[in-house]
């Protein structure tokens, strides 16, 4: 499972890639709100998703496609963190009695 | 009839039920009218006169609607901007037609004021949520309730200029006047049945023909707007329409792709939903399939116009299924026919140029005779102009329209038109840039997505970010290359002009072997 840490980083520079070239001032802060920076549109999170499912192995549901888990680095980051957390105990889940007979 | 006639009407008749929803919002009609009644008069106490030009630099929100609402009864021009628009463009736009008065948000004052200076013509600045000394706020500008003075203002009179691109580079200021809108707005809303009991929800941007319409139209018809500012988060808008119980939808092939992707969305989830609007390009018939499965029993209506014109065919939902790719025929009350370039007419099969007759049609473009003499010209009758599209099309044996492509160089992205000029102009403002050429490639969301191909001078390090990011700081978002390729050279002429219309087909064939 990634680290908090090491997920910010990886959603950071794929941000400061695809969607922070438009900013000339540089600093962007980890809490501040992509949609009030105007930095993503609607194929823009098409895009985003595209690179959490890909890269953290995730699937995004439609429902989850909203400003709470999207709208910054910090949610995104805490987002993956849950999500990658929860496919983990799912995917556990099978494993348990062979875990217990070994 | 003037558009603030039918705000006063309504307020009057039903004067607590909700006009406007905009986020946590809710707006009735007596306070949208009682609100654009005190701007006015503050407006005209500042010195805004009849027939003054007067700006609305705002996203989709509240006080844009009141600001529109408040400039017509001031007896003035609205002319809705995009808040994306960067300084040397709003600069244009406020010069080009004189404007007097501008109204913008706190976070665009740093654009409008870079603007204001080099305009000069600008006298009255108010700004949402600004305490600045050198601007109006809006609080004070609603505060009081000065009298409003009856200016004796006519149908006849202007009441809006809505830009468009031009194939030149530079906007053209589309006039309209209370004439132009109510006939648009009474022959779109009389195919689609519209009532006050209609809700429509929005998410297209107020500076854009289709998405202004929607405000205007659910004045006229006394109905609801739910207005949103973007479809970046589908599943909340959707919530949305739920929520407010939403009857109309209008939507671009854009929205309508990023839609029948959300696995969630489950047959009869809209269930108050009576119609869907589409315009721009027609939509691909998997789209259209699917969402005929999500809303099985909503009409949705194709349908094809331009800033000109507002709206000029639409095509019957029952016809959807059996020709999906046609715009239908004419709008009520309007004419239209195909003219090959000798400008005669031509039948079934021929590819020419779309004509439109009839109320809708624009008083020409602000302040640029050229390209009005281009579009408005000479009809059948001696004693009228009729609207050359620019827009090739071929009609079929039962007389449905079909459109075919332009003819010129503009782009639509998102259902919005570029002028690759444009963004050639300011790709050429970087001197690290020999060449460039801007064409639209084949994109399954955007329609076209817009490309730049160029050729740097020799040693440039320049990256595709830093084109894009040179471009982004000048240009509207939906202007800003999505894509950059560098080349050794272009395709050129013999006498070494380059040619677009190479570079554009490599790409068209390209997408569609994708």
């Amino acid at each position: 499972m990634p680290g908090v840490a090491c997920v910010e980083d990886v959603v950071r520079k794929f941000i400061a890639e695809n969607f922070l070239y438009r900013e000339s001032s540089g600093e962007f802060l980890d809490t501040q709100s992509f949609l009030e920076a105007g930095l993503i549109d609607s194929t823009g999170i098409l895009e985003l998703v595209f690179f959490l499912e890909t890269t953290f192995h995730i699937h995004v549901t439609d429902d989850e496609v909203v400003p709470e888990n999207l709208d910054s680095i910090q949610q995104i980051a805490a987002y993956v963190q849950r999500k990658t957390a929860e496919q983990n105990t799912v995917q556990e889940i099978p494993n348990a009695p062979r875990a217990l007979s070994a | 009839m003037r558009l603030e006639h039918f705000l006063h009407e309504h307020a009057r008749q039903r004067a607590n039920k909700t006009v406007l929803v905009a986020g946590t919002r809710r707006v009735s009609y007596a306070e949208l009218d009682e609100m654009s009644t005190r701007l006015a008069a503050s407006l005209q106490q500042q010195g805004i006169e009849r027939g003054d030009r007067v700006l609305v630099f705002l996203d989709n929100c509240v006080e844009a609607a009141i600001s529109i609402f408040a400039i017509v009864k001031a007896g003035a021009v609205f002319s809705t901007i995009n808040p994306t628009t960067k300084t040397d463009k709003l600069a244009y736009m406020l010069n080009k037609c004189s404007a007097k008065g501008l109204i913008t948000h706190q976070r665009l004052l740093r654009v409008a004021r870079g603007a204001i200076a080099p305009a000069g013509c600008v006298k009255v600045v108010i700004a949402v949520g600004s305490i600045d000394a050198d601007v109006v706020s809006w609080s004070d500008a609603i505060a009081t309730a000065p009298a409003l003075r009856d200016v004796g203002g006519i149908s006849a009179d202007l009441a809006m200029i809505i830009h468009t691109s031009g194939s030149s580079g530079m906007p053209k200021g589309a006039m309209m006047t209370h004439q132009n809108i109510f006939a648009a707005g009474r022959s779109v809303m009389s195919v689609l049945e519209n009532s006050e009991n209609d809700i429509i929800l929005s998410v297209l941007p107020l500076s854009f023909n289709y998405g202004l319409y929607q405000l205007l139209m659910t004045v006229m018809m006394g109905g609801t707007l739910v207005l949103e500012n973007s479809f970046t988060y589908p599943h909340k808008i959707i919530q949305k329409m739920q929520q407010e119980r939403v009857t109309g939808f209008p939507l671009l092939p854009t929205i309508a792709a990023i839609l029948v992707q959300m696995e969630s969305l489950k047959p009869e989830c809209l269930p108050d939903l009576r119609y869907i609007t589409n315009t721009a390009a027609s939509l691909p018939p998997a789209h259209i399939a699917k969402l005929r499965e999500i809303c099985p029993r909503t009409k949705i209506y194709s349908m094809y116009g331009l800033t000109e014109c507002k709206r000029a065919t639409w095509l019957p939902p029952e016809q959807l299924a059996i020709r999906p790719n046609s715009v239908g025929k004419a709008i009520p009350d309007t004419e239209v026919w195909i003219v090959d370039d000798k400008n005669n007419r031509v039948g079934p099969g021929i590819i020419g140029e779309l004509v439109v007759r009839g109320p809708t049609v624009m008083q020409g473009y602000w302040d640029n005779p050229e390209a009005t003499a281009r579009a408005l010209r000479p009809g059948p009758n001696p004693w009228e102009k009729v609207l050359y599209s620019g827009d090739l099309f071929r009609m079929d044996e039962e007389g449905y329209f079909y459109f075919v492509g332009r003819k010129d160089d503009i782009i639509k992205t998102r259902g919005e038109k570029v002028s690759p000029r444009e963004v050639e102009d300011v790709l050429y403002a970087l001197p690290e840039v020999r060449e460039a050429m801007v064409v639209g490639v084949p994109d399954p969301i955007l329609g076209a997505a817009i490309k730049a191909v160029i050729v740097l001078m020799p040693g440039s390090s320049l990256s595709a970010h830093d084109i894009m990011r040179h471009c982004a700081a000048r240009l509207e978002d939906l202007m800003v290359p999505k894509l950059v390729e560098f080349r050794e050279e272009l395709p050129k002429t013999s006498t070494g002009k380059l040619r677009r219309a190479d570079l554009q087909s490599e790409f068209v064939a390209a997408g569609a072997r994708s």
